[in-house]
């Protein structure tokens, strides 16, 4: 490792704000990218789910009357 | 080769391979990315003239790469859409704008992070950051314009032209650095002769390149799988998906 403390890891001559800043920030938006999409078609695949429990209820019911 | 074609055309399959392709790469990409971090904030030399603030590099440069790389494929996909109609060419190329909005955002804001303590301030209009911006913005276009249509087989046409005129933006982004002069430096990594960087710093730098590219594969799968099942609501096989899913 090039550094020889968590300090100077953090500091890195000073520049270490603006190291910083560009890897959460990239970090966070890589994160972002990988979440969305993922929630988005977890949540459209229940929204679908209940859709068709629904279907399935209605035709019982018709069935049924 | 055309069965191949044959099968990307269709949703299901596309669904499917996707989702066992995205089962290994995903984990496989965070894994590159994490170690390509560490690699270039922890274990490389700092720069003699910019000291750590170069550091960026390993972020900043790799993000463009891709975002620009990106483009064709969003590019490709729109003509593929336009001129054989073919609908899973038009998924792919809605999937691949945000994603690269997403990495020119990134190349964007570490660019000006990095601009300070090298050139002193944190943007300047000169061509190279300009052009990027421009890249922003017809990628956030064509997410927009897409929702901006009730009819989507009309939006699919408009974003894949806006896509298509887009790609005169790319070589002027390439060539920016020589044509017009520019605080931002020139390529170091040269295809034809030797690159100006040393080899170690080189490498993790191509390491996390070859990381982002994964990364915008699995991000392009990711928004291609939430597509489908969006554009498919009404088939039988997301039915079947959807009422597998609420047994779980």
């Amino acid at each position: 490792m090039y550094f020889d403390s968590l300090r100077a890891v953090l500091e890195m001559d000073g520049h270490g704000v603006y190291v910083w800043a560009a890897y959460l920030v990239g970090i966070a938006v890589i994160a972002m990218a990988v979440i969305i999409p993922m929630r988005r078609r977890k949540a459209l695949l229940l929204q679908l789910s209940a859709e068709h429990k629904r279907a399935q209820f209605d035709n019982r019911d018709r069935g049924g009357s | 080769m055309w069965p191949i074609f044959h099968k990307l055309g269709s949703p299901p399959w596309l669904y499917a391979i996707s989702g066992s392709i995205l089962r290994w790469l995903l984990p496989l990409t965070l894994l590159a990315l994490g170690i390509g971090m560490v690699w270039g904030l922890l274990f490389t030399a700092p720069d003699f003239r910019q000291g750590n603030s170069y550091r960026i590099i390993y972020i900043h440069v790799p993000a463009a790469v891709v975002a620009l790389a990106g483009y064709y494929v969003m590019a490709l996909a729109g003509a593929i859409s336009l001129i054989w109609r073919m609908k899973m060419a038009d998924v792919a190329m809605r999937a691949a704008a945000p994603v690269g909005a997403a990495l020119t955002f990134i190349a964007l804001f570490t660019g000006a992070v990095w601009g300070k303590p090298t050139w002193g301030t944190w943007w300047v209009w000169d061509a190279r950051i300009t052009s990027m911006l421009i890249l922003l913005f017809l990628y956030l276009g064509v997410v927009a314009l897409y929702e901006a249509y009730d009819n989507k087989e009309a939006a699919g046409k408009a974003c894949a032209v806006l896509s298509l005129v887009g790609m005169v933006n790319i070589p002027i982004i390439y060539k920016s650095v020589d044509w017009w002069y520019s605080l931002h430096q020139p390529a170091s990594i040269k295809f034809t002769g030797d690159s100006t960087i040393h080899a170690s710093m080189l490498y993790p730098l191509l390491w996390m390149i070859v990381a982002f590219y994964a990364l915008f594969t699995c991000c392009l799968l990711l928004n291609i799988r939430t597509q489908l099942l969006q554009r498919e609501a009404r088939t039988q096989w997301v039915k079947k998906l959807a009422a597998g899913t609420g047994n779980n």
